[in-house]
């Protein structure tokens, strides 16, 4: 029989039995429904903790060093790559990573600790340079207020926990100046042996120019609050709890960590960095700019691994949640196939017609198929429907949750376009599964007997 | 068509036999039958004397135990199931005592039923169905459908089904069973039409004596499965 012809009398005979074949299709739906809800939970999930992660500037960046930096943090490789000797960390090298294929930006960790004047009273915090190409990586897209207006705006941002030692109602600080006080570096030519001048404390440097601390205030205006510091990264020593603009990070010439072990080292005189953060168009791309950077002399750090098992976990975890989701399309399956047996029973006699008049075993077989099939097709259809109000239903009340305990609103659940089209295609695959017995017994059914049937 | 010198069904000592438990039930026991191309017999016999088995044989409903039956030079038992359905959908047509239309297809979509088995085109259908219905004065009746029909318009219906893809051999079982004479007549009429202007060959089951001596060219009795009388009437 041909194909339009096969589904035209499918769909007649669906028809006639009506409620039990919408019933039927009612459970394929709860099933595919159940599933398309369990992955789509944790689908949700992944996206959501991965953008978190992404977000940290953790999977899409390598930390890169002088080698001896890290010597005691290297991770053991299994065909360690041939390095050359250790190099400084300086301007030409930044150049030369920013040429690197898959690199999107390079740019140096500015973190310096600080005290913070608001209304007079003083609070110790760290001043991280955050770069402008942070606002489109989607990291502050929580944001409570504004990005900074540009890299050379005296402007700050705010973690929310520095907020809320400031003030009690932290988003009226928007708007508001607060004071830095920071330790300047300022150099000094090279001198011998080392002395004291004006009140500056000197370090001096025999190789090269050493340079005085000196104390000096900047005030900045509050223009945004965000919960954590976005792509924090993993360099410095700890998450920066007030964000300025790198480009004023870098006018303001802090004092940091690597500044007073690079005063009692020799040098070649120019400005040493203590690390790079090298930027990779995607976290797969990270691990070949590595390998590049260590072939250049430097030490590197990422979570590459980190990222991996993440992958693993949530792999595992869609995989489980898929097992418990398919429970219910099992039962379904069973519903399928008694709604086709008992068509068979009430179908013996037109079996046997449709056989008298000519129709082959093959073509009863593929009647029967089609209607397991076009079940299979609506309750998958109307099943995705029904998994997508599911999940909207969960997003909807997890939000109020959250928005109850303080925290911001998440999307823990994604239909994915792939999920749409694989549950439908599953539900239709499972449901010609479940008709595979009915319509072997349909095209089996001797002609004789059926029409003798009454 | 024929299966050679005119012959257009042959069963070459035919058995069917069925297994009830431990008993043998010979419904249909060594009959040697040939029917001519354009002959109109009737298989006469008494309830349970095979003559309904006979006539699913040969029209390829069923496969004998034993022996062979040849339609169109070829040996139905030989055939495949798939070989079998194009026979029974090209080449024979069938009537039966209760009718057997769909119930919730209308007329016309009941006569295309064929033409859809059969994979024929569907700008053709609807002109065939028409013609087959023509034929048996149905075609105002087109939409309606089987429960809003009398017997014996039912049979006539049932009748264009089975010619609606112009086959050569007609088998009918117990046409006139589920009718009152009158009704029963007009459909012996119509039969006797199909096969003189059609030059179909008809083979029809019956224990109704009297219609299978007006209509029928040829008697053949059965009984117990056996083949008892054959002869041309007189």
């Amino acid at each position: 029989m041909k194909a339009g012809d096969l589904g035209e009398l499918a769909l007649r005979n669906l028809r006639e039995a009506v409620l039990r074949n919408s019933l039927t299709t009612l459970g394929v739906a709860v099933g595919v429904a159940s599933l398309v809800a369990m992955l789509s939970l944790g689908v949700g999930m992944q996206e959501l903790a991965t953008k978190r992660l992404s977000n940290s500037g953790l999977f899409d960046t390598v930390m890169v060093t002088q080698r001896r930096a890290f010597e005691g943090m290297r991770r053991a490789t299994v065909n360690p790559v041939p390095e050359k000797a250790a190099r400084e960390l300086d301007e030409d090298a930044r150049k030369e990573l920013e040429r690197l294929p898959n690199v999107v930006e390079v740019y140096p960790q500015i973190r310096f600790p600080t005290e913070v004047r608001y209304n007079g009273t003083p609070f110790s915090t760290i001043v991280a340079g955050v770069p402008a190409s942070a606002q489109q990586t989607g990291a502050y897209d929580g944001i409570q207020g504004n990005f900074f207006s540009s890299q050379n705006a005296d402007e700050a941002i705010l973690q929310i926990q520095l907020a809320k030692d400031l003030s009690p109602q932290p988003a009226t600080l928007i708007g508001k100046d607060l004071v830095v006080r920071y330790a300047e570096r300022e150099a000094l030519p090279p001198q011998n042996p080392a002395s004291e001048a004006g009140g500056k404390t000197v370090a001096e440097d025999t190789g090269a120019g050493g340079f005085s601390i000196v104390p000096r205030e900047k005030k900045l205006r509050i223009v945004g609050i965000v919960e954590t510091e976005p792509a924090a990264g993993f360099g410095g020593f700890g998450s920066g709890r007030l964000l300025i603009p790198l480009d004023v990070a870098s006018t303001l010439r802090a004092a940091q960590v690597n500044d007073l072990r690079d005063a009692v080292r020799a040098g070649n005189g120019k400005q040493n960095y203590a690390s790079l953060t090298v930027r990779a168009k995607s976290p797969t791309q990270v691990e070949g700019i590595e390998t590049a950077i260590k072939a250049m002399g430097f030490g590197t750090f990422s979570l590459l691994d980190a990222s991996r098992n993440l992958q693993l976990f949530f792999t595992i975890f869609d995989l489980l949640l898929a097992i418990f989701g398919s429970l219910a399309l099992a039962v379904a399956t069973l519903g399928i196939i008694n709604t086709l047996v008992m068509a068979i029973l009430e179908r013996r006699r037109e079996i046997g017609i449709l056989k008298a008049l000519g129709a082959a075993d093959r073509d009863v077989k593929q009647l029967f198929f089609v209607e397991a099939g076009v079940m299979g097709l609506l309750g998958g259809i109307f099943g995705v429907v029904f998994g997508w109000l599911i999940g909207r239903a969960l997003t909807w009340g997890t939000n109020i949750y959250l928005n109850r305990q303080n925290l911001p609103s998440a999307h823990v659940f994604s239909v994915p376009w792939w999920l749409v089209l694989g549950a439908i295609v599953f539900a239709v695959a499972v449901s010609l599964a479940a008709g595979l017995y009915p319509a072997s017994r349909a095209a089996r059914l001797n002609p004789v007997e059926a029409l003798r049937y009454e | 068509m024929t299966t050679g010198n005119g012959v257009a069904v042959r069963a070459e000592r035919v058995s069917r036999q069925y297994e009830m438990g431990s008993t043998v039930i010979r419904a249909v026991d060594d009959v040697t039958l040939e029917v001519r191309s354009a002959e109109f017999v009737a298989l006469l016999g008494s309830s349970g004397s095979g003559k309904s088995t006979l006539l699913n044989l040969m029209a390829g409903l069923d496969r004998p135990t034993g022996g062979a039956i040849f339609a169109n030079g070829k040996n139905l038992s030989e055939m495949s199931s798939l070989e079998l359905a194009r026979y029974r959908s090209l080449t024979v047509g069938m009537v039966f005592q209760s009718f057997n239309l769909l119930p919730r297809m209308t007329l016309e979509e009941n006569v295309e039923l064929p033409l859809r088995l059969a994979e024929v085109d569907r700008s053709e259908r609807g002109k065939r169905a028409q013609e087959a219905l023509e034929r048996v004065h149905l075609e105002k009746r087109l939409g309606h459908r089987p429960s809003e029909m009398s017997g014996g318009e039912q049979q006539r219906a049932a009748l264009a089904r089975a010619l609606v893809n112009r086959p050569t051999l007609l088998f009918a079982d117990e046409p006139t069973g589920n009718l009152d004479s009158a009704t029963g007549e007009s459909i012996m009429l119509l039969l006797k039409e199909v096969q003189q202007k059609l030059g179909m060959t008809i083979v029809m089951v019956t224990h109704e004596r009297p219609l299978a001596e007006r209509f029928a060219d040829r008697i053949v009795a059965l009984a117990d499965g056996k083949l008892v009388s054959d002869g041309v009437k007189s």
